[in-house]
């Protein structure tokens, strides 16, 4: 099967501006009638239902959460990108596209990626006019800074709270649409499965959390915004109740899974301290700007840090990439950390941790400035560690942070089934093997704000689709095969709570399907994940009903498709036989360990379709054309 | 680390509850608050008991679903911290640690220490907002905003919405959340058409969810665990009586 993205043709810069002029707009006195589910109310799906609503839709929004502003999108720090170029330091649409393409390490599609570049700009605009309080200058306009993996500074940010800043202005336009009764908002309802009738998507049935009861809901569209599923890996920088249930069940009905062995390690996360460990706090990469990072030059150099003189401290960023220095991106700034750790140069009582040390910052800037830029997140840091930041340096550690893969879309945002649309973090559009900080806020906002509802316009634009009543038997079956698996799941009556299987999952996917990666590795996991899978399915343990609030359940469900989910992350991981981005084959690197793609073997796409538990999924190619940008070995140096 | 926990049961809104002992021997003082409950849970499930229900998700201080009572303190002993981002260490070996729900004549109890926060989302959809559709808005370097007071709306709107300043109040009112809400968008350039529906609309709501009015104690900026500061009621009482002037109390 030949996937199709899509993609429009023409000058790139054109593009996504023809797209909108060519949309045949649907009726204001119709639209009404076009009834959206959106699964999800972080910032993309969000954006989208607040949106949609002001186009004047029809939208039902679910999340598990008892309040849409506790979406995991609350979570980030450092900032947004846009191409604003306000600083005057000659940033662009097309710079930013470039920066996207190459961080990506050249596995992205050029035109979704041109088009998140040009929206970037209007992003904030509409933030603004929202009252989203970006930092400012003294002269009232609004201050930047820089991030990894680009030379200019375009980055956004709201103290260390953009996320907060950014969700709770999209949760106030999706308030004001509420409060107009043109969103219907559904609270602590978890979709657990998507309904599809003559390969169109019709609707989902979901779980109210409060009760147990399963519910049908039927949409003209389905819109899933259910962000990212790191915590396959059991401890990650995301939110405890991220999941990968929304997504992975649609892949079970036939949507296609892109790339899910892209997965991002963040550099800048606080150590693991011990078992008890139940998630990794990310320290936001901001601090690279002025933070030095380190290790001894020695291994086993177990001195305070602040007595190990100058000449003795191998600063390995600054040394390895003098252009970039503390700013390379993620993946290679992590593999730098795990490479120094592996000599034994690692601190912390583990070894695996590195220095971040502000004393040369604050030596030159003062301790205020420091504190204005990073105040909160060194009171973090010190509530978390005991240990204060501005007079010991701090300790980090990388960590599972964001995933890349996704559903697979084409430039409409919709997956391989009709009807289906797919935003945020829960896609695969975009970054390709690696994304670049401050890119994710962007993205989420730009599919929502911006293309969700124009791309939506155009597939309404060919007529309402056949309304299908909940009472259809596609319906029911899912109802009915949603419980019963979780009558399943209470029936095992073993002796390991469902946390006990999550973890050491995670841990199978660190060991060998994390930093480095090689054949054997990823040939074992597979292995060990049907093998936990197969004793999860015999052994675990769940107190309490399905009829009240249960916790347990809620985590059992979603460990049981982690488990399955993990099996084809190590697949991917497998089959690309290549390194790129943050998917590092140790079988595929230069003399000096960089990663090394193959762009004549593996310039593809990976979008996987689902065949049964624990068989083959089979491997669909969506080619990956350059027409603007020149493939290149991707340099830091 | 030993603690000797005593904790809120309540298997619903309408059953009775009560306080239930629980002994932990084995807690490292690394460990956060929450990740000590996990422990009682987890030895609980094995032991065929259902584990304490309480609400966290990002477990970093910002996304405001934790919130316990402890030790008669919203977030507990130390100030300007949540639930979550509150650790061991602050505990010493042998504490008798006493855990209940945020209560509040407008928080209903869900489940154990899980209650029901709807109230502050209709506070905020009744004008917690700035009408700006998609497509309408001006380059955002159009309006410089002076950067003491762009400050002081990022001061208001640090905000997690946790309930916190509820639970600690004796009135049960909810000023500190709807003060730093409203202000936070009343103080905006972009917030001046609305701003004085706004402010009676979302002050009509708290009154109509229950909640009680402000007698100056004070006890919600000290429960805050952003540190939002009742200088905030103030400017919305200000903000209101011009309103009320203006408009009438009738929204
Ligand atoms: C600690 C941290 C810091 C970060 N910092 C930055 C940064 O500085 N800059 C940047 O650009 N990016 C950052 N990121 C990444 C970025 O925050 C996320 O990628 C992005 O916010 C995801 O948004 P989203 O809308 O796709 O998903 P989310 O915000 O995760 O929202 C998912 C929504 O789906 C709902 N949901 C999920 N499954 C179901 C289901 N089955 N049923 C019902 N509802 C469901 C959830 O309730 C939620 O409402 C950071 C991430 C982390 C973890
Ligand atoms: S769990 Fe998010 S604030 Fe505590």
């Amino acid at each position: 099967m030949k996937l199709d993205g899509k993609v429009p043709s023409g000058p790139i810069e054109k593009r996504w501006s023809k797209y909108i002029a060519d949309l045949k707009p649907v009726n204001p006195a119709n639209k009404r009638k076009f009834k959206v589910i959106v699964i999800g109310t972080g910032l993309a799906g969000g954006a989208a239902a607040a949106t949609l609503a002001e186009l004047g839709y029809n939208v039902h929004a679910f999340t598990y959460h008892d309040s849409p502003r506790r979406a995991h999108s609350i979570a980030a720090q450092g900032g947004i990108n846009a191409a604003k170029n306000y600083q005057n330091d000659a940033d662009s649409v097309w710079r930013l596209f470039y920066d996207t393409v190459k961080g990506g390490d050249f596995r992205s599609r050029e035109s979704n990626v041109y088009r998140l570049a040009e929206v970037s700009a209007n992003i904030i605009d509409q933030s603004v006019s929202q009252g989203v309080p970006f930092a400012r200058e003294y002269g009232g306009y609004l201050a930047n800074r820089s991030f990894g993996g680009a030379l200019v500074s375009r980055t956004f940010y709201a103290r260390g709270q953009t996320g907060q800043q950014l969700l709770l202005g999209v949760y106030s336009a999706l308030n004001r649409q509420i409060s107009l009764g043109k969103v219907t908002m559904h609270n602590r309802k978890e979709m657990l499965d998507v309904v599809i009738v003559d390969g169109r998507a019709v609707g989902v049935v979901v779980r109210d959390l409060l009760t147990g009861k399963m519910e049908s809901h039927y949409g003209d569209a389905v819109v899933l915004a259910t962000g990212g599923y790191a915590n396959t890996y059991f401890l990650s920088t995301n939110a405890q109740h991220c999941n990968v249930t929304a997504t992975y069940r649609a892949y079970k009905k036939g949507a296609f899974f892109a790339n899910p062995c892209f997965t991002q390690i963040h550099p800048t996360c606080i150590p693991v301290s011990g078992e008890h460990q139940s998630k990794l706090t990310l320290m936001s990469e901001s601090l690279r700007n002025d933070g030095r990072i380190w290790v001894p030059k020695a291994t086993n150099d177990k001195r305070n840090p602040n007595d190990i003189p100058e000449s003795e401290r191998d600063y390995y960023l600054e040394r390895m990439y003098p252009s970039y220095g503390n700013l390379a991106p993620r993946d290679i700034s992590s593999r730098a950390a795990k490479r120094v750790c592996d000599e034994g140069r690692g601190v912390n009582a583990t070894g695996n941790a590195v220095y971040l040390d502000f004393s040369d910052a604050i030596q030159r800037l003062g301790q205020q400035v420091i504190a204005d830029r990073y105040g909160n997140l060194f009171e973090m840091y010190e509530r978390i560690t005991g240990v204060d930041p501005y007079n010991n340096p701090m300790m980090i550690y990388p960590a599972l942070h964001y995933t890349m893969g996704g559903l697979w879309v084409d430039y409409n945002l919709m997956s391989n089934i009709e009807g289906l649309f797919v935003l945020g973090e829960a896609n695969f559009s975009d970054h390709g093997a690696n994304r670049l900080g401050a890119s994710a806020l962007m993205q989420g906002l730009s599919d929502g704000y911006f293309v969700l509802p124009n791309t939506i316009n155009s597939y309404f634009g060919k007529g309402k689709p056949q309304t299908i009543s909940t009472d259809h038997p596609e319906f029911k079956k899912s109802e009915v095969e949603a419980n019963e698996r979780i009558n399943k799941l209470i029936a095992i009556n073993g002796k390991e709570t469902p946390t006990h299987f999550h973890r050491r999952l995670g841990k199978i996917m660190w060991d060998h399907v994390g930093m480095a990666r090689n054949e054997q590795g990823l040939k074992l996991a597979i292995e060990k994940i049907r093998e936990l899978r197969e004793e999860f399915w015999q052994n675990l343990k769940i107190v309490g009903t399905a009829s009240n609030i249960n916790p347990v359940i809620e985590k059992a469900n979603r460990v049981a498709d982690f488990m399955e989910f993990a099996e084809l992350l190590a697949y991917d991981a497998l089959e690309r036989d290549e390194s790129c981005g943050a998917h590092f084959r140790e079988e595929h690197q230069t003399e000096e360990g960089e990663a090394k793609r193959n762009d004549a073997d593996f310039s593809f796409v990976s979008a996987w379709e689902y065949k049964g538990i624990g068989e083959r999924p089979d491997m669909h190619k969506e080619e990956l054309n350059f027409e603007f940008i020149h493939l290149a070995e991707r340099s830091y140096k | 680390m030993k603690v000797k926990l005593h904790i809120w049961r309540q298997n619903g809104p309408n059953d009775k509850g009560k306080m239930v002992d629980y002994n932990l021997d084995n807690v490292s003082s690394d460990m956060s608050f929450l990740e000590m409950l996990d422990i009682l849970n987890e030895d609980l499930i094995l032991k065929g008991e259902e584990p304490v229900v309480f609400e966290h998700d990002c477990r970093e201080g910002i996304c405001g679903s934790c919130g316990l009572v402890i030790n008669g303190k919203p977030h507990g002993p130390e100030s300007g911290t949540t639930t979550c981002q509150l650790h061991m260490r602050k505990f010493k070996d042998g504490d008798d640690i006493f855990v209940e729900p945020f209560r509040s004549k407008a928080f209903s109890i869900v489940k154990d220490l899980m209650v029901d926060r709807s109230a502050y989302d209709r506070i905020q959809q009744s004008g917690g907002f700035i009408s700006a559709n998609v497509g309408s808005a001006p380059d955002a370097n159009a309006i410089p905003i002076a950067k003491n007071i762009a400050d002081l709306a990022m001061d208001a709107a640090a905000c997690i919405g946790c309930g916190a300043c509820a639970a600690a109040c004796p009135n049960g009112s909810a000023m500190l959340f709807v003060a730093a809400k409203s202000s936070q968008l009343n103080l905006l350039p972009q917030g001046q058409p609305e701003k004085n529906k706004r402010v009676r609309a979302m002050i009509n709501q708290m009154e109509k969810e229950g909640f009680g009015g402000c007698s100056n104690y004070y006890e919600c900026e000290a429960a805050c665990p952003k540190n939002i500061s009742v200088r905030f009621i103030a400017k919305m009482n200000r903000d209101y009586f011009v309103a009320v002037v203006k408009e009438g109390t009738k929204v």
